[in-house]
This record gives C-alpha cells, structure tokens and sequence, in this order.
C-alpha cells in the first residue's frame, strides 16, 4: 500500500479557510442553534424540552422502526443488485449505473407524488383493476400505509444502498476468488468467506445513506403516508413551521437532537462493526 | 521413461479472441518433481499453470493428472494449489485465518486446524505471526504466509506464479534457496512458472523453455544451458554468441571464416547450422595463437570478469575474461571443441544478431519493468 504524498501549495493553514468557514457557517452554528434551542425555554435554560421525546415517544419509535425495515429492505433488494452488476461486463455495468442513477436526476418531491398517483384509490392501479374488474370492483388500498411508506424510502434510497456495496464488490481483487477456489471452497463458501466479509465496509456505507434519511424523512411520510403514520420528521416540521398551530423551536430542536443522537449511536455501532474489515471500497457518492 | 508422472498435458490448445496462446503443448510432469516453465511474458507459462489450476479450460487436448482426464474437474476439487504473483492473501482475515482458509473449508475441526496452522508457520519461519495483520507483513513475510496457506491443504502440486517477482534482488536470492528446501522438505512438486533464467537454471531439476505458445525445449539446468536447441534457447538462457556457419562433416565446423573441431556430428554434408559459443568459453590469446583474430571494441569491468566485445570480421562477439584489455587492441581467440554448441537451423536462426545492439541497460530496464509489472496488473 502506497501512501499518497500530498503536495501543498501555499501555506497550509491558509488552504484550509474555505473548508473551515464552511463548516462554521454550515455545520457548527446550525448544530449549536438546535442545541441551544433544545435547552431553552421562555424563562432561559432548561430541560422541559426533553419531555417531549417521552410524549412522542410512539412516533419516534414508529420513525426508527419504518426506517429500519426499509434498510433491511434496501439491503436484501441492492446486494445481489451489485453483486450481479459487479460480475457484469464493463459496459453492462457502465449502463446499469447509469440506469440506478437516472431517477435521482427527478426532483425527489415529483418521483415521490409519482407513486401517490400510482397507489392510491382512484390511482394507476386501481384504475386498471377496475376497467379489468368493473366499477363495482373494490379499490385496494395501498396508500396511506406503513407499507406505502416504506415502499417510498425504499424506491428513494435504494441506489444509495446499491452504489457502495457495487464499489466495494468491484474493488475485490479477482485473484482473491480465485485463491478462495483454489483452496478448495465452492460457489457459496466463496460469497461467504471472502466477498460478503469483504463487502462489508460498502454495506456499512449504503446502510448508513438509506437508514439516516429514512429516520428523518418528513416528505415521504407526508406524501404517501397521508398523515397517519405521522414520524418523527413531520413532528420537527410542524413545530418549526406551525404547520398545526403551534411554531415551537424549542420541541422542534429537542426532537432534531435526539434523531441526530439515534444517528451518532446508529454510525458509531456500524463503525465499530467495521473496525476489522478494512476500509476499502464503500465509496459514497 | 515415463514413469511416477503425476501431470500430463496431451495436445493442449488455447485461444484467446482468436489469438492462439498455446499451441500443441506436450508436456509430462513427475511427481516430486521442481519443474519451470521458463520464458519471456505472453509465451503461454501463465495460461499454461491456469490451465493445471483448473482456472481455465483448454480448446483441445488433455490434462491428465494421476492417470484421470481433469479437463471439467473444477480448480476447488483439484489437488493442485496455487501461489499467485501478488499472493492473493485474504485482507479480512489475519495470518492464522489465511492459513486456515482451505481447512476450514473442508470442515476440519479446531484442533487439527490449530495444529495444521502451527506446523505451517514453523515451516515458513513465521511463528508468532498468528495474529498480524496481513498489511503489516513485508512482501517476504506475504509470500511465506501465501505458501504455507498454499500447503496447509496437502496438495499433491504446487503452482507457483512468478512468485518472486515483487520482491527485491537479495530477498529473491533467499526466497529461491528457501522455495527449494520447502519443496525437498515436503516432497511434493512444484511447477514454477519465471520469466528469470537465472532463477530457473539455480531452482528447477527441469525447465521447459516456451515461446510462443511452443514449448522450445525441455531438460535440465544443464541441457538447457550447454545444449540448447535452437537459437531462442541459447539466446534466452544466458549470454550466447550465435554465429552462422556449415557443417563440414561430423565433429567439423566453418564460421567466421575458419574451420574448427566440434564435438557435434549428425548433420548433412555442408549444411547450414547456428553456432553457438558461449562468452565465458572463448580464450583471449595472443594474435596468430588464436583461431579468430579481432579487434575489442569495449570493455565493461563486472566484478567477477570483464565483459569485452570484440569485433571480427564485422560481427560482434562478447567474451568474458578475467584479463582485462584495452579497447583497439587486436587480440586472438581460441575455441576448444567443447565450447563449440551445433544447432540446427530453426525459424529463430538469424533473429538474435550480434552484441553490437547490446545494452547492459536495456537488459536492466526491462528487469525493472517485469518489477513493476507484478505490482500492477497480472502480466500476460
């Protein structure tokens, strides 16, 4: 392994200020508002804030539940995705990149109402079903469900999930395969003792990009969810935007605190998951 | 003549988008045997090992192993394994678990796993080792670990492909005399794959020598080196000074304009051969002592002998002498007859001149490239 020298250019505590200032502007002072916001009221500094959480404490496990099934979801739908782009040839794979990547070129708002259009009553579906069935056939409903919701993460973030484990596959050196034949393992013990714990570090990466914005998704919930599974996302949005009468910073950036606070715990787990596979691969995008 | 043979190989062909890699290749291999194939990168050794592995399948022809076809017998059901040119060890997995790999595999239990890994570390020098890290080894202390992981599963064969390509001069050096005592100490075979003759003449107990999908000629350090059979061979392995000349009957040649005593015979009347006279064969002898006369044209100092080029009659011969002389001396050479190597003449004849396009770099260069090329992506 090579270390890569870097060459500077100029001074190199100068070279760092645009990377400083934005991280003061952009990461800093935001984290320090909701931080500041969540432990203060209208008489100053205090924890009332944090009784919120036990309040809401269904919708938040609601939130961690939703997003936890459409990760395992993600995860069970990318690998053999990858794995069966990584094996492809090299304009096979060029292409099916393209074709993963092309949705994400709509605006996620559009692709989102995209599939209310499709699921609900009088949507896509049911009116196929229907001029098949007749008028008086039933509509299913397949809108305004845990099952829509998930479905919306999954169809959103899945190509955050499939691109790094793809990487990280792609970064196996055939030999290694070869070696795992070579000593005698077949087909199956091959995928277990060499490319899935291989894999690992891009199933790190494509867990934490489906898991974070599912846990925090207001959009998705809202759209196709139809207010009844009402996560923890929504909840922050009402409170900052008094959607339902009441602006409150000071629940809203409690709330913010403890999905950021699931999220380190989520990132530090994985982490520490990964500590003894090398960080190759699991490129992020 | 053909007995103990572990690996025979009938008439293997094998293309490549339509570029025929192997062609014909005959080969049989005994068992116990430390047998290279030797050759310059794109003549067939790589593809030819693939094929024993089990990694590839050949168009035509057979590989038979211990009497039984294997040509559709997959690489994990083979009792043959493999050290490949980058060692190809498991990065997820410390020293003790690359070991363990194949045995794990067949289901050992935890003990002879243990017990298996530990006399594999004792045997490579690398006890204590268990627990590192497969980055934090040295290239040498890889390749160990890639050898003991290679026979920690008992094979009746061992492939090695350039294994010691990406290790450095004296490292090499060590590797070759340990690679060799390994393989005493085991007793099985090892087919080495090189494209070094200097490694292949110190190692092997037979080296095949390719070009070109051919195998050019099979046998042993010796034969190879005092006998070769065509002016690739005498080229390819060491320094050679191959010069036109006519068969005048047996045990009589004429080159370069004067009759010599050979030890060869079996040729035609006047026909045409290749001369082969090895550098370190020619004597420098005063002028009229010799049979050649001819001017030096350079001198390299190396260490053990200078390397002198001299010209006769236009044509560049090297010698090597433990005299020095001085460049524009004219000097005499003498040729005993065993120094003089008949061949007959083969589509190389002509193809490798004289010394006067000769480069010490360039040699060196193209040593250093084989280097880098091991490091990067799989030559041929």
């Amino acid at each position: 392994m090579s270390k890569s020298s870097s060459v500077s250019i100029g001074n190199q505590k100068t070279n760092l200020v645009p990377f400083s200032a934005w991280m003061v502007v952009f990461v800093l002072v935001p984290i320090a508002l909701v931080v500041w916001f969540a432990f203060t009221g209208v008489d100053g500094f205090t924890f009332s804030n944090l009784k919120w959480i036990y309040v809401y404490k269904s919708t938040l496990w609601l939130s961690v539940k939703l997003a936890f099934i459409a990760t395992v979801i993600s995860l069970v739908l990318a690998y053999p995705i990858a794995y069966s782009m990584s094996r492809a040839s090299e304009k096979v794979q060029r292409n099916a990149t393209l074709f993963i990547m092309l949705p994400m070129w709509m605006n996620f708002l559009v692709r989102t109402y995209a599939w209310m259009t499709i699921l609900e009553d009088t949507g896509l579906i049911n009116s196929v079903l229907k001029a098949i069935f007749g008028a008086d056939f039933q509509s299913l409903s397949l809108i305004n469900n845990h099952g829509s919701v998930v479905l919306g993460m999954v169809y959103n973030y899945l190509p955050y999930m499939i691109l790094p484990i793809y990487t990280a596959l792609t970064k196996i050196d055939g030999s290694l395969l070869e070696a795992a034949r070579d000593l005698g393992a077949r087909g199956h013990q091959v995928l277990a003792r060499v490319i899935l714990p291989m894999s690992v570090p891009g199933i790190i990466s494509g867990i934490t990009m489906v898991f974070i914005p599912s846990i925090s998704t207001f959009i998705i919930s809202k759209i196709l969810g139809g207010g009844k599974d009402y996560l923890v996302g929504d909840l922050i949005e009402d409170y900052f935007l008094g959607n339902s009468g009441v602006v409150n910073y000071n629940i809203g950036a409690a709330l913010s605190l403890v999905i950021m606070i699931l999220i380190l715990i989520a990132t530090f787990l994985m982490n520490h998951f990964d500590k003894d596979a090398k960080t190759n691969g699991g490129g992020v995008i | 003549m053909k007995e103990n043979v572990i690996i025979d190989l009938k008439n293997i062909t094998k293309s490549f988008d339509g570029d025929l890699i192997l062609d014909n290749i005959n080969l049989y291999i005994r068992d116990k045997e430390f047998i290279t194939l030797l050759g310059p990168s794109g003549c067939g050794k790589t593809t030819t090992l693939r094929i024993i592995a089990g990694f590839l399948e050949p168009d035509g022809g057979d590989v038979v192993f211990a009497g039984k076809v294997i040509n559709k017998v997959p690489a994990h059901k083979r009792q043959v394994n493999t050290i490949f040119q980058r060692y190809a060890l498991f990065p997820h997995l410390d020293v003790y678990e690359n070991i363990a790999f194949g045995l794990r595999v067949m289901k050992k239990n935890e003990k002879q796993i243990k017990q298996k890994v530990e006399e594999m570390l004792a045997l490579v020098n690398l006890r204590g080792f268990e627990r590192r890290n497969i980055e934090s080894l040295s290239g040498g202390q890889q390749q160990r670990v890639a050898i003991a992981r290679a026979l920690a599963v008992d094979p009746k064969v061992l492939l090695l492909d350039e294994p010691l390509g990406a290790l450095d001069l004296k490292l090499r050096k060590d590797m070759q005399v340990e690679l060799k005592s390994i393989q005493k100490r085991m007793g099985i075979t090892f087919i080495y794959v090189t494209h070094d003759q200097e490694e292949a003449l110190s190692m092997s107990d037979t080296i095949v020598v390719m070009d070109g999908g051919k195998i050019q000629q099979i046998g042993t350090p010796t034969d190879v080196y005092n006998e070769p059979k065509n002016a690739f061979v005498a080229d390819f392995i060491g320094e050679s000074n191959i010069v036109d000349g006519i068969m005048k009957k047996d045990r009589v040649v004429e080159f370069s304009g004067h009759v010599f005593d050979c030890l060869d015979g079996g040729f035609n009347e006047n026909e045409a051969v290749d001369v082969v006279v090895r550098p370190e064969d020619v004597e420098v002898v005063a002028v009229g002592n010799g049979m050649l006369t001819g001017t030096v044209t350079s001198v390299t100092f190396k260490g053990v002998h200078y390397e002198i080029i001299v010209d006769i009659g236009g044509f560049l011969w090297m010698i090597q002498s433990t005299d020095v002389q001085n460049v524009g001396d004219r000097i005499g050479l003498k040729i005993d007859p065993d120094a003089i190597h008949i061949m007959k003449k083969s589509e190389y004849s002509g193809m490798f001149g004289d010394f006067s396009s000769y480069s010490e770099e360039f040699d060196e260069l193209s040593d250093v490239n084989a280097g880098i090329d091991t490091e990067g992506e799989e030559n041929e």
